[in-house]
């Protein structure tokens, strides 16, 4: 059998107890890696091996949860989704950008969940029928017209990639605002007037200068930076109708 | 947080960005061309003068310059603020008002031709 | 467990250094300078036009001087830099859907490309330039 190839990798990571430290630090790290591994794979094996403090998150290691985002290099992946074959020399390794830092590489992702909760992504029927009536029924095509922004894993590297996050926090952002666009786009819901209220607002989509930075780091290819723009357009329709169209109403 | 009105200023930003896109590349190659030494027949001043001075000449030329000039303000707006500027209302003002002198400008012309 | 969470500031006036693609970003914003000052290079020219033909000609004469050159070039580069930019980007603002498919991005694009291309054209020609 052919020996699997190996390589010496060397991971700079940054370091923050919170018990301890009022600064980050970084710490370097060199590890013998597998030549097909992912970054998570190499800080696997430095926790089990060379330094049990090291903290991160992960779960799937398939790029399917969105648990394992951090900044490689100064970009926004999820670590299980970064080959070591794609790096060369030292490869630096920072908590996710544009949140607080927990421990080590873990953020408090609090301020995302709460914008989640805010923009009610949930069905909100246009005609609420009983459970004896049966289900909402819908076609394949009307599936399709909100599907793509369904598959978004909350990873939050939308979140790290926006310099309009990072500038100004009070923005809902990507990830959140692409999901009151996925319920409003769906045949079931009839929420969306319900949704503008947080949506239309300046810190929902008007923050939003199409960077498009977001799109491009996002690994479910939910392409957030189009549910933004769509959402522009309909709230612009929407305050000429509300001002300017006799007996137009919010 | 109440609605914004962004939409008065997004707008005619989005519409004016589309009229810059189409329209000003091949306006400024005319007069591109014509620094260069090759004045186009079409900016001589019997030919230009008489197409500023038709209803559909006012329009167009009009239309053009209040667009682009109302969606490149809009968007210097949020350049400064990009690039750390952080007196907002100060930029926006300055940069809208710009612009709609340089349009009343230049409606005021197009009426003297 | 005492929470003391580290908070990273963004730099507001260098945060566009730290990837590329704000560069890109930056330099497609940046364009609105030209954009704008080539604009009033119009409502000047339209005073020209309305103050007689000496002045046109003092306007087409002063077209010509090197600074004039140099301009111009920059804000034609930045106009097509805004366009295709622009037109990159309207994909992503009209989807088209047919049934259960929709329309390729590309072919939205290139459908304002085509047209662009097919608007410059018949402007040069209205122009005289061949």
């Amino acid at each position: 059998m052919t020996p699997l190839k190996e390589r010496l990798v060397q991971l700079e990571v940054l370091r923050y107890n919170p018990d301890t430290d009022t600064e980050a630090h970084f710490q370097r790290y060199e590890v013998m890696c597998q030549e097909e591994w992912v970054v998570l794979d190499a800080l696997n094996k430095i926790k089990a091996d060379i330094d049990p403090t090291l903290n991160y998150r992960w779960s799937c290691h398939m790029a399917v949860c969105g648990s394992c985002g951090m900044m490689i290099n100064g970009e926004p992946k999820l670590s299980c989704h970064a080959f070591l074959r794609s790096y060369e020399g030292v490869i630096r390794v920072e908590p996710l950008a544009h949140f607080p830092v927990e421990r080590d590489l873990v953020t408090a992702p609090d301020d995302f969940m709460e914008k989640l909760k805010r923009i009610k992504p949930y069905i909100i029927p246009k005609e609420k029928k009983p459970i004896s009536e049966g289900e909402y029924k819908q076609t394949p095509a009307q599936l399709m017209k909100f599907r793509q922004y369904s598959m978004c894993i909350n990873c939050m590297l939308c979140y790290a990639a926006c310099p309009q996050y990072g500038l100004t926090p009070d923005f809902i952002g990507p990830a959140a605002l692409t999901l009151a666009h996925r319920y409003n786009l769906d045949s079931r819901d009839g929420g969306r007037k319900e949704r503008q209220e947080v949506v239309a607002t300046h810190e929902g989509v008007w923050e939003c200068t199409f960077v498009g930075a977001c799109s491009e780091v996002c690994p479910a290819h939910v392409d957030p930076a189009s549910a933004l723009q769509q959402m522009k357009i309909t709230s612009s329709i929407d305050w000429i109708v509300e001002h300017l169209v006799p007996g137009g109403k919010s | 947080m109440a609605k914004s009105h962004k939409p008065v200023v997004w707008f005619p930003f989005a519409a004016g960005g589309t009229v810059i896109a189409f329209c000003i590349p091949v306006i400024i190659l005319l007069t591109f061309l014509a620094a260069l030494g090759h004045v186009p027949p079409g900016l001589s001043y019997e030919k230009l003068h008489a197409f500023a001075a038709s209803g559909i000449g006012k329009l167009v030329l009009f239309g053009v310059i209040a667009l682009s000039a109302w969606s490149s303000a809009h968007r210097l707006r949020c350049t400064c603020y990009d690039f750390g500027l952080r007196a907002d209302t100060l930029v926006a003002t300055v940069l809208y008002v710009a612009a709609i002198v340089g349009s009343i400008a230049a409606a005021l012309f197009l009426m003297r031709i | 467990m005492s929470r003391r969470p580290l908070v990273r500031e963004c730099p507001p006036t260098t945060w566009y250094f730290r990837q590329p693609r704000y560069l890109r970003y930056m330099s497609r914003e940046i364009t609105s300078i030209f954009i704008g000052a080539y604009c009033v290079l119009l409502v000047v020219g339209l005073q020209r036009l309305a103050a007689g033909p000496a002045a046109w000609e003092g306007f087409l004469t002063a077209l010509k001087s090197p600074a004039s050159i140099v301009f111009q070039f920059l804000c034609l580069v930045a106009a097509v830099y805004h366009a295709a930019t622009w037109f990159n980007a309207t994909q992503k603002a009209m989807p088209i859907q047919i049934g259960e498919d929709f329309v390729p991005g590309n072919l939205i694009s290139g459908a304002h490309y085509a047209a662009w291309a097919v608007l410059s054209l018949v402007v040069l020609f209205l122009a005289g330039v061949f």
